[in-house]
Parts: C-alpha cells; structure tokens; sequence
C-alpha cells in the first residue's frame, strides 16, 4: 500500500477546506477519505469505471441494468439483505448509473462502515443470479425506461439528438439503453460485464464523513484487500468521433409535446487530467449565454429586451472520460416561431461574442464560484460524489482540488477563445420539438 | 441460504444524535424564532414560513399567491429585476420564494461576510416588491407555460383530476397555480392583495442554522420582516375528502399508465399518527422493503417504482399512493395494490416487520440533520405543526412507544380498500372505469 496524498487545505487559495487522503490497495483499489467530523455520520460509496459506454455492442443498458441485479442474492446474502440491513441500521443506500460509471452508496452511522465494507466487498465477486431475477429485474428497468423516457417527449427528443451529436462513440446511445436492446438482455450479458468491470483495480472506494483516514485504510485492507485483481482488465477505450464536418438538423414530432422549442447542442471537449483550462472557459460560457434568465445574453436578449422566450438557457457539464456537449435551449413566446427563437438565439450568440464580456459580469461568476466552494463544504456527500465522478471520468485527485483555482483565472479571453472553438456549427445538432408539422405551417 | 453475516446483520443501529441544540428566541420585536447556532462554515441559512399560503386566494383569482411569491425575486426598491438579480449574484446570495397549498415559503443562504448587504436586499423583495408591469408579463407567460405543459402530463393530469374529485370548489380542489382564465386575468393590484395577505407577521414560523447568533438573529429578523402586517384574512374551512371507492380513467395517449390513489387520510396531531406512520413505512414507503414494492416491482416487475404517502394538510387529510406501469400491465398492478390494502386491513403486520420499521425509522432520523438548510427546514416544519423543540429528543421514544395494537388496529380503522380511489391517465389495457 502507497500513502498518495494528505490534506488539501495546504495547497488551496481558494476557499476549498476539505480533508481529503488518498491510498492504492495493493489490488490497485483507489481510496479516497474526506474527513467532515461536525456529525457522526459517513458516506460510504464504491465506484466502478464503467458505465453505459463501457458496454458491449448491441447489449445498450446492461450497466444499468447490472447495477440493479446487485441488490439480488449473493454466495452468502439473500437477495435484499444488504438493502435490509442498511434499512435496519436506519441508513438509506442506493446506486447510480452514468455514461463512464456505475456506483453504490450508503450514508450510515460512522461506527456501522465495517458493516457496509462487508457487505459491499461481497457483492464485486459473489453475485448470484437466478433465471427469475433475469426476467423480473428485465420488467423492472423496461418500466423504468417507460417512466424516465417512453412517457417523455423532451426525455425521447433528447436521444435522438445525442445520437444524432455522437456519429461514432457510445456516448451517443442512452444509458437506460435502447428498447429493443434492453429486452434482449440476458444472464451472460449482465455476468461477462460484472466478471470483467466489477474488480478491484476498476473501482474506486470513496468514504466521507466522521472518519479518521487510517482506519479506513485498515478497514479497506481488510475488507476490500483480499480480493484479486482482474488481470484481464481492458485499456480504457471508446471508439473516437471523426472530425465533424456536417451540421445536423432534426425535428421531432410528438402529440404530448405541450411547449415548443429549440434546442441545439455542440460537440464539446470535457475535463482533462492536467489540462482542464478549455473545460473551465467553458464553464463560465454556459453561465454567461445562459445561466441566469435575468444576467445572461440569452435571458436579457430573448427574455428582456425582446419577449422572444418564455425561458432561454445554455448548458454545459465538463466531466466526462471523452468529448461531451454545449448546449442551448430556448423555449419561444406564444406567436413566435421556431424558426424566429432559433434566429434570435443565434443573434444574441453572435452578439455575445462581438461585444467581449462585461468584466463584472466575470468576476461576479468568479464570487458565485468561489462562495459554491464554502456552501459545498456543508454536504460531505455532494464532495464525495465530486471526487468519484472525477476519478471514474479520467481526472486525479489532484486535478479535483485544482478546479476551483482554475475556475478562479479564467479571463474573458479565455472564454471568447473557447467560444470560438466550441460553437461551429459544423459540430452541432439542432432539433425542433413540436407536437405536429402544423405548427411549422 | 448461507447466513454468513447473521450475527451482523442483527446488530441494531443506536445511532448518536449529531447534537442539536436548539436555541429558542424571540427577536425585540416579538418575533419567535428557532437558532442552531454552527459556526464552523461562514454562511447562514434561513428558513420562513407563513401560513395560509394558496388557500388565501380571493375568489375568481386563483393563481395569484403562486404568481405573487414568483415575482419577489423580479424587483423591488431601487431596483428592477435585473438590477435585483445583479445585487443578489454580486453577494452570491441565494433566496429561494415559493407557495404551496397551505404556506408560502422564504429561504435564504448568504455568506457571513457580506450578511447584512444580503439581508438588506431580501428585505426590499419582502416589503416592497415592485410588480412592475414587464415582470408581471414575462412571469405570467412561464406560469402559462407550465399550465400547458401540465396539461399533457400524465402525473399532473391524474393530480389534476384526483385533487378535483376529492375536494371540489374547496382550494386544495385546484392547482395552485391557477388555470389559464385566471391567470390571464390577474392583475397588478391582485398580486399587491396577495402579498399584503400571505405575508402576515402573525402567522409567520422562522428557523436558521448557521454562522449566526441568536442576538443577531432577532435584530436580523425585525429587519426582514417587522413591518409586515400583523393580521390576514381568515383561512378557509376544513374540507372532508369527498371521493368514493373506484376507478377513473383519463385517457391519454402514452406508453405506460400513470395511477394515482388514495382516501381520506389521518390528522398529523392524532394520537394515532405515530401507529399510521409506522403503518405506511411497512405498506408503503422506504426503499425496496415495503410490501407493496416487495408486491409490484420486486416479485412481478411491475413498476419501477410504488410508493405511499400520509398527507396532512392543514385543513384536511389524505393518505396518497402512486404506481405507474405500461398500458398492458397497470390492471394487474391495480389489482395487487388493492389485495395487499385488503390484507393489511384485514390481517395488520408482523411483529417482525414492525421492528424492522421502527429501527429505520428512528435510525434514519438523526440523518436528516445533514446541513445548515436542512436544519433550518426541519425548525420551522416543526414550528409550524406545533411540536416542542424537545420533539427532537423524544421522536424516537415516540416511534418506539408504538405497539403491535396499536399499529393493527390503525390497519384496520384506516385502511380502507373500498374506499380506494384510482386515477388512471393512460391507455389502461383491462381495466374498467366506475363512473
């Protein structure tokens, strides 16, 4: 075992206090410790690095639909218990799938982590699943699929524009998975992802809470130190986009669309391990275009200046292993047009970028940035959820407790600069989503 | 089946209590507040309630408190609603203005250090919000916006359809955001009525936790609210639910059929309340442990999701369940729901099933505690239903004090599976309407 790193309150300018220590288990199992003594409590969470474009060709949303078979029985629990014992323990648990991951938690009193180590240590290797799981668990996220997507225009107009954004990686097909594919999912698919993905050295312990850093490394050892390594664990790789070089265009029509709108998105370079200067300009440019209906371009153009739009927003999210997106959406008044909101936006972007940006619009996103980091401190979980989606997205310890920093120097330059990379049509996809053609007449 | 963890797994939680110390105040002018004071973050959140919320709605102007609570963070003062908004992110302060059935809420989080800049700022939007005509405009068209959107949701549309058929002309029977005609229709001088009604000093319950002491806190309160008005108009009267046993159906084109279900509920200060939370817990609440979820999603796949709720209100009670499942499949989940009504009615629960509640239960509780506007909340949630701050202490005895009977008898006295009523918005394969 290899001590990393130690506390990060010594390196930070920004208001970042955290406690954070890191180890690597001998299996290759990262530990991440956040001390937050105010209450006796602890989040206790595994993460896998492996999500929904982790998965096999033509096996769409086995990820997910693993990540709920794990509640079923194992060599040595009944199906359910861990979730009964978390319940009996007066814990709450639950689970979550991404595009590049998968992960559990449970938020406990501090003195019952052992008891979570255990059972969550048992279930990476001992998972046993019956022919009636299959089938049952397989009706349970068709239903899911149903509630989130089937039953949603904007959930179902959304994936058809990412899978129009995404020509070559699996970032374009939806987590949940697609419908004919997920009623095809059987017990090898769900068991050859589990054999290779759930492993030591593909996870990564995150524990927050009232805990000292070195018996959770003790407790890690004993719990999580004995299993094996995968030695067949796969390099990290998706299939990359090719250069994009055709904008896209579509319009989706749905009877239950009750509220036009427009929504475009843009091929986007995420986060990166010691470069995550382009993510962080990018970042500031969502809010400046579109973070606040009452201080950003859009919103004064669209929703102030002119009453174009009932709501006009723009969106970006820089943690992902490979390219994301930039988006924009504008939802138009009543007696305007798609065709004239979508023309107002591109106006107001284009506007956006021959002014230059007001230097106090950037440095009150600065102060919001920064007052984020002392309101964060207040929810251990929500910085356990920062530190294992950066480690499961390609991004280290370190690259976490700089982002703040980074945020902190972006200029206005920066921004234009990224914008100019960033908003190519070329790159991007636009879709109308309306209820019938006959709006468009 | 190996047991291998037996000896753990029965190894019950006796989870200390973060230390919640409540401070009770009453700021010089005569305002009851609840403060826990925490230091060791520089920020404070506040939490005010006051009651009435969207049943003060005058006749004919349904939509106005929701509409009025909205336009608070539109200007005020000095200050437009840009000028406003540029004010509040230049603190990087966040308020938040809602309205519900029966309050109208204001949350506040702010830095220490810029504390009397942002309590300065929420002040005006308190006493002398604008109204200006623009912002009425920009926010009566997201609100019917939001109206349209409702409409052709299958969740809002079985809300929509239970709340009318189970209490008619009374407020709880509409939305509270008004429909379409009244929204048109409101204008300045009704939201100017709605304000000066909802804000009313006398009905207000205040909580904040925080980086803030309590003699701060009262001075910060009589500033932020001490000239609203002591009285409002009368809250309306109670309403009984007026729904019979059956089945509704509300047709509409989409996969998977949304049910919504229930009947009349239980008064939060009943001697009972504690028997029929513990009731639901095991029918039909946390997590994957309920009956019904055990019933409906993990033996049949069913659902994704089934959950059953105790809905106090004020001036009424209604014990609410919902499921969704696709077109073809939502009768037999309909048909499931109403067995196990019958069985729990009929048969109550287990000894065992009992413990097992009542350990998460009181487990779980000291968990909400996670966070300054947590904290805040559940200070003035306490407020407002009349509990004494040493509830917090006494809760678990209270949950733990519950018998077997006591649980049984409640089954039997308030489960009732005839007079269960489903709202089904959907295309329900198999399933026949009684109306």
């Amino acid at each position: 075992m290899r001590l990393f790193a130690a506390a990060l309150a010594l390196l930070a300018t920004t208001a970042t206090a955290e406690e954070v220590t890191t180890y690597q288990l001998d299996n290759g199992m990262d530990v991440v410790v956040i001390e937050d003594h105010r209450a006796p409590v602890v989040v206790h969470m595994l993460w896998y690095r492996a999500g929904s474009a982790d998965e096999p060709v033509g096996s769409s949303g086995v990820a997910h639909y693993l990540e709920h078979l794990l509640f079923k029985a194992t060599e040595n629990v009944e199906s359910g218990e861990f979730q009964r014992v978390v319940a009996e323990n007066g814990g709450s648990d639950n689970a979550f799938t991404s595009y590049d991951y998968t992960g559990y938690f449970q938020r406990v009193a501090a003195d019952r982590l052992p008891l979570m180590m255990q059972y969550e240590a048992d279930r990476i290797n001992n998972l046993v699943l019956t022919e009636d799981d299959i089938v049952t668990e397989r009706g349970v996220i068709l239903e899911e699929r149903n509630q989130r997507t089937e039953n949603s225009p904007g959930a179902l107009a959304r994936e058809q524009m990412r899978a129009a954004q995404f020509l070559n990686h699996r970032y374009g097909v939806p987590i949940i998975g697609w419908k004919h594919e997920m009623e095809t999912l059987d017990m090898e698919d769900a068991l050859s992802f589990y054999d290779i993905y759930y492993s030591p050295n593909n996870a990564i312990l995150v524990v927050a809470g009232d805990v000292e850093p070195e018996d959770v490394l003790a407790l890690a050892e004993q719990y999580y130190g004995p299993l094996p390594a995968e030695p067949n664990l796969p390099e990290r790789f998706r299939t990359q986009e090719p250069p994009q070089t055709a904008e896209r265009r579509l319009v989706f029509e749905d009877a239950r669309v009750a509220q036009p709108y427009v929504s475009r998105t843009y091929l986007a370079p995420e986060r990166d391990a010691g470069a995550q200067e382009e993510a962080a300009a990018l970042t500031y440019l969502a809010d400046l275009l579109g973070g606040s209906p009452f201080t950003s371009a859009l919103g004064i153009a669209l929703q102030f200046e002119t009453n174009t739009a009932v709501y006009a927003g723009a969106f970006y999210d820089g943690l992902n292993l490979d390219d994301g997106t930039f988006g924009l959406t504008v939802v138009p008044a009543e007696g305007v047009s798609l065709q004239e909101a979508e023309d107002a936006m591109d106006a107001a972007v284009a506007k956006f970028l021959d002014d230059g940006i007001d230097p106090a619009r950037m440095e009150a996103l600065r102060t919001q940035l920064k007052a984020g980091e002392i309101f964060a401190r207040d929810n251990v979980g929500g910085l356990a959820r920062r530190y294992g989606a950066a480690l499961t997205s390609g991004l280290t310890v370190e690259d976490v407790q700089a982002w703040p920093d980074i945020l902190q120097a972006v200029t206005e330059e920066d921004v234009l600069a990224a914008a100019a990379r960033v908003l190519d049509r070329k790159q991007s996809v636009t879709g109308w989503v309306i209820p019938s053609r006959e709006v468009l007449q | 089946m190996i047991r291998l963890f037996l000896a753990f797994a029965l190894a019950v939680a006796a989870l200390p209590a973060r230390a919640i110390d409540i401070q009770e105040i009453t700021s010089p002018g005569g305002v009851d507040a609840w403060l826990v004071q925490e230091e060791s973050i520089p920020f404070v959140a506040i939490e005010i309630v006051f009651d009435g919320g969207a049943t003060l709605d005058l006749p004919g102007k349904r939509g106005a408190t929701n509409l009025m609570m909205a336009l608070l963070e539109e200007g005020s003062g000095d200050l437009d609603a840009r000028g406003f908004q540029e004010a509040r992110e230049a603190l990087a302060a966040s308020y938040g203005f809602n309205a519900y059935d029966d309050s109208v809420s204001v949350s506040a989080v702010f830095l220490s250090e810029n504390r009397d800049e942002a309590v300065a700022l929420l002040r005006d939007a308190l006493i002398n919000p604008r109204f200006d005509d623009d912002a009425i405009e920009r926010v009566r068209a997201q609100v019917q916006s939001i109206l349209r959107s409702d409409a052709q949701d299958p969740n809002s549309i079985a809300g929509a359809a239970f709340d009318a058929a189970a209490f008619g002309d009374h407020p709880y029977g509409s939305s509270i955001d008004g429909t379409a005609e009244t929204v048109a229709a409101l204008t300045q001088a009704d939201l100017f009525d709605a304000h000066r009604n909802a804000l009313v000093k006398g009905r207000v319950h205040v909580g904040a936790a925080g980086d803030i002491s309590a003699e701060e806190l009262g001075v910060l309160i009589d500033d932020l609210i001490g000239v609203l008005p002591e009285d409002g108009p009368e809250i309306p009267p109670r309403v009984e639910f007026g729904l019979d046993g059956g089945t509704t159906i509300v047709e509409f084109e989409t996969p998977q059929s949304v049910a919504l279900f229930g009947h009349a509920g239980i008064e939060r200060d009943a001697d009972d309340f504690f028997a029929a939370f513990l009731l639901n817990e095991i029918l039909g609440g946390n997590g994957l442990e309920s009956r019904l979820m055990r019933e409906v999603r993990e033996e049949r796949g069913l659902t994704y999701g089934i959950y059953t709720y105790l809905v106090p209100k004020d001036l009424s009670e209604v014990y609410l369940g919902q499921v969704a499942s696709a077109n073809g499949t939502i009768a037999e989940a309909i048909e499931v729901v109403r067995d196990e009504w019958a069985l729990m009615a009929s048969e109550g629960v287990s000894a065992q099933e009992l413990a097992q509640a009542k350990t998460y239960l009181t487990g779980a509780y000291p968990l909400r505690f996670d966070g300054n506007a947590e904290i805040a909340g559940i200070l003035v949630g306490m407020q407002a239903v009349g509990l004494p701050t040493e509830y917090i202490e006494n809760r678990n005895d209270l949950v733990n004090a519950v018998t077997l009977e006591d649980v049984n008898r409640v089954a039997s006295e308030l489960l009732d599976p005839d007079g269960l009523h489903f709202v089904v918005v959907g295309q329900p394969v198999g399933l026949e309407a009684t109306n």
